[in-house]
């Protein structure tokens, strides 16, 4: 397994800073780098890949310094293996060509042949594939085959740039599962860039957190779920609403009541209330505050609500994660209540 | 960069020539020689054959269109074949045909009618075209709402559509502008027809000169209307969503009639001018038919036209390059750059390089170079569309890809773009050589003395009204519009390009 260090990588486009200072260390397995569109991860990507080049800093692969000492090492000499949006397969070669395309002069020899058919086993296509053309593929097929082509060369790093962005939804799991089986049965290291949550904490091993161009957290999926690093973070990955309160012995007041903290806080604090911490419950239940229910989005298996808890001077939007049976109607007047310890963050921490 | 810039100078000379000359004229005499009563009736001439000529080929090319692509007419793959066909007559040879079998056509009537005829598959195939590829959708939408029939055609449809007739009249004008052959035959004096006089007693006088430049005049107010009417409005679909195929309207009892309709189109269209033909190729076959001169002419009309075809596409190369991978602003102004010469008729291009070579490179006149030099400056916009459009086939994603795979970039080249784009390029350099071969008016100025083409035998001949003789050269010159005609046909009617994005 190579691991993937880079270290105040820095690059700007005209005079917009796309990436500043970024620091990341991949040791191996799959991490995903998470955030909204135009954050700076694909331009992170293209830089490890060797397609740009950094204005400063250092892209380490296993021992080897591909950029930032010296003339950088070009994309060919990399050994990464790379996956685009939206798979870009060779439209003039079938699949077993595309997946050879990369073994030099093996690519035609009965090697390149069991190499070709050990990928299609690894990414769970039928061998029968081998001699179809790409456009006779479905969207998930074509990712499945470029991530073959990508690993048959056995390369030391495979770059994943939103390879399931263009697929529907049913589809974009399974295909995204399936990559996963094939990345860990492969025990290649992985970077998946991304702006599906979702995506990111179920596939990744380590997940990193990005936001204008620096990273706000790095660490496993469930820490970043249950441990954000700050209220950025818990905003984003989990959809908590963010609650000013005044925090004090570990209890916080706020326009939800108050509230038990989790860690340790004092004075102004912003507080992350995530959907399954808010329990929807009647009109008058005692212990419970007053909400007009103002948007529900049902799922079949559940549905959220999206309330407005008035009462208080400054009113407070949260969501809260109801179950199928019970769906308030908007307008509806309910109760709710916020179950456990909450996250608390240092104020101004968003802004 | 440095070769896209020398290739857009080279295609903007024609240009620079006509302004430069004018400017070099004094006002007054300038004055003098165009505020002449011969010019009026040149410019008048001109003006409403174009207005009859854009006019009617937009009827008959919608019309048609609407007909093949949107109705259930019977054979409907069959008669689009048959609309085309005429694509495949040079205008001249049209013209030939039509006053062979009768003098009425000499007359405004007369030229209007046949330069529409030949030229309404201009309109026709892009509107074909952009029908098929108009969502149904919208049409479904209008009916839902109250409106159907005719006003959903005029309210609905033809918005939609109207880029591409839009783009089509704005052909149909150009070539009108363009067109010497025919119109020297119907006895049609235009300005063109009066540069190519003026040309031949005077040689190269301000005279011609000044024509050119009210030509030039006539091609940029096209341009400009054509950019005013399409305006800025946004007309391909909004939102995404899967394009239905447009349900056909039933034309019911009323088929025999339109079919008949159709019938009696395609008469006048192919039946007039390959019936003359026939007819003078049997009469002609009588008198002794010189094999050796047909030979000759269609050997150097091949060897032009294949190095024409080459070099307008080699040129092309670098313009189509950085308008597909570096986009910019500089890079945009030599890709327009390149258009201009795309309105101006053959006539001015020709005119320009003769003055312009007997200026500046004397070794240079009357030779085939400069020939070849005149064909590459008129079909390079052909040759640049065609090319882009290979180019967009393979997308940098696909260099990317291979280099992370070990490819050098020549590699990459070799392996992933050539492959990819080297059809489309064959393609395109053989639309642009076939429209090499069987171009009359560039060619009749700048050949050399002694080179004879399919094109100048046959003018010599139709001109002198020996129409035996000169049926056989047109014969040739309309089967070597066959193949550009029948790549045209199919790609109008083609599915649109399966996106590897999607399944198949």
């Amino acid at each position: 397994m190579t691991g993937l260090r880079v270290t105040g990588l820095t690059k700007s486009f005209g005079a917009v800073r796309v990436l500043d200072r970024v620091d990341l260390d991949v040791p191996g397995g799959i991490t995903a780098v998470l955030g909204a569109s135009g954050c700076g991860k694909t331009t992170l990507l293209r830089l490890v890949a060797g397609f740009l080049e950094p204005d400063a800093g250092t892209i380490r692969l296993g021992d080897r310094v591909v950029a930032g000492e010296g003339r950088p090492v070009p994309p060919r000499g990399r050994r990464t293996g790379y996956v685009p949006q939206e798979g870009a397969l060779f439209p003039h070669l079938d699949v077993a060509a595309n997946i050879a395309f990369g073994l030099g002069r093996s690519r035609r020899s009965a090697a390149g042949r069991a190499r070709v058919a050990e990928m299609l086993d690894l990414v769970e296509l039928p061998r029968a594939a081998a001699s179809r053309q790409p456009h006779q593929l479905s969207g998930g097929q074509q990712q499945r085959v470029a991530l073959a082509r990508a690993l048959a060369p056995r390369p030391d790093l495979v770059l994943l740039d939103e390879p399931f962005s263009s697929l529907d939804a049913g589809l974009r799991e399974e295909t995204g599962r399936a990559v996963a089986r094939a990345l860990r049965a492969t025990e290649a290291t992985a970077v998946l860039v991304t702006h599906d949550q979702g995506e990111a904490l179920s596939l990744a091993d380590q997940v990193a957190v990005m936001a204008d161009g620096r990273f706000l957290q790095v660490t496993t999926p469930t820490n970043v779920y249950l441990d954000p690093a700050s209220a950025a973070v818990a905003a984003f990955v989990g959809h908590a609403a963010l609650v000013p309160a005044i925090a004090s012995n570990g209890r916080a007041t706020s326009p939800l009541g108050e509230l038990p903290l989790r860690g340790v806080r004092e004075g102004l604090v912003l507080l992350a209330v995530r959907p399954e911490q808010v329990a929807v419950t009647a009109k008058d239940d005692p212990g419970s505050l007053a909400a007009e229910v103002l948007e529900v989005s049902f799922f079949g298996h559940d549905a959220t609500v999206r309330a407005r808890v008035a009462g208080t001077d400054e009113p407070v939007e949260v969501t809260a994660r109801v179950p199928a049976t019970g769906v308030p109607q908007p307008g509806e007047e309910i109760g709710v209540r916020v179950v456990g310890d909450v996250l608390a963050f240092a104020s101004g921490a968003t802004a | 960069m440095l070769l896209g810039v020398v290739v857009a100078t080279t295609s903007l000379l024609p240009l620079g020539f006509v302004v430069v000359s004018t400017a070099q004229l004094g006002g007054g005499e300038a004055a003098d020689l165009l505020f002449r009563p011969r010019v009026g009736d040149l410019v008048w001439n001109t003006t409403r054959l174009l207005v009859g000529g854009v006019t009617l080929s937009v009827v008959l090319g919608v019309g048609c269109a609407w007909l093949v692509v949107r109705t259930d007419l019977p054979l409907a793959g069959l008669w689009h074949g048959v609309l085309c066909a005429p694509l495949a007559v040079p205008a001249f040879v049209n013209g030939y045909g039509w006053v062979s079998t009768t003098h009425a056509v000499q007359s405004y009537g007369g030229a209007v009618l046949v330069v529409s005829l030949s030229y309404y598959p201009l309109v026709y195939l892009p509107t074909v075209a952009a029908l098929r590829r108009l969502d149904s959708s919208v049409e479904d939408v209008a009916a839902s709402l109250g409106i159907g029939g005719w006003s959903s055609f005029l309210r609905v449809v033809l918005p939609a559509i109207s880029p591409a007739v839009l783009g089509g009249a704005l052909l149909v004008g150009l070539h009108l502008l363009g067109e010497y052959g025919a119109l020297q035959l119907l006895n049609y004096p235009t300005l063109t027809t009066g540069i190519l006089d003026q040309y031949r007693t005077t040689f190269n006088g301000p005279r011609a000169t000044l024509l050119a430049l009210v030509l030039v005049v006539f091609c940029l107010v096209l341009l400009g209307l054509e950019l005013l009417a399409r305006g800025q409005r946004r007309r391909s679909r909004v939102g995404s969503g899967v394009a239905r195929t447009a349900s056909r309207h039933r034309l019911g009892s009323a088929t025999p009639a339109w079919v008949l309709g159709l019938v009696g189109f395609a008469a006048l269209t192919l039946g007039v001018p390959l019936v003359s033909l026939v007819r003078w190729l049997v009469r002609g076959n009588s008198s002794s038919l010189p094999q050796g001169d047909l030979g000759a002419a269609l050997g150097s009309t091949l060897g032009l036209a294949i190095t024409g075809g080459l070099l307008a596409t080699v040129a092309a190369l670098p313009v189509a390059w950085l308008a597909v991978r570096h986009r910019g602003v500089l890079v945009t102004v030599v890709e327009r750059a390149v258009y201009p010469a795309n309105a101006l008729p053959g006539i001015v291009v020709a005119l320009s390089l003769v003055t312009i070579s007997i200026r500046v490179v004397p070794a240079l006149y009357q030779t085939l170079p400069l020939l070849v030099v005149g064909y590459a400056i008129l079909f390079l916009p052909r040759a640049v569309v065609g090319v882009r459009s290979t180019l967009e086939l393979a997308p940098p994603v696909l260099d990317d890809v291979a280099t992370s795979l070990g490819c050098t970039r020549a590699g990459a080249a070799r392996r992933v773009t050539l492959p990819l784009v080297l059809p489309g390029l064959a393609a395109s350099m053989a639309l642009v050589s076939l429209a090499v071969g069987t171009e009359l008016t560039a060619t009749l100025l700048l050949s050399p003395i002694g080179t004879s083409t399919l094109a100048t035998e046959f003018w010599s001949r139709a001109s002198a009204v020996a129409y035996g003789a000169a049926a056989p050269y047109a014969l040739a010159l309309i089967l070597l519009s066959v193949p550009a005609t029948w790549l045209l046909g199919r790609a109008a009617v083609a599915p649109a390009r399966t996106d590897p994005k999607g399944p198949a």
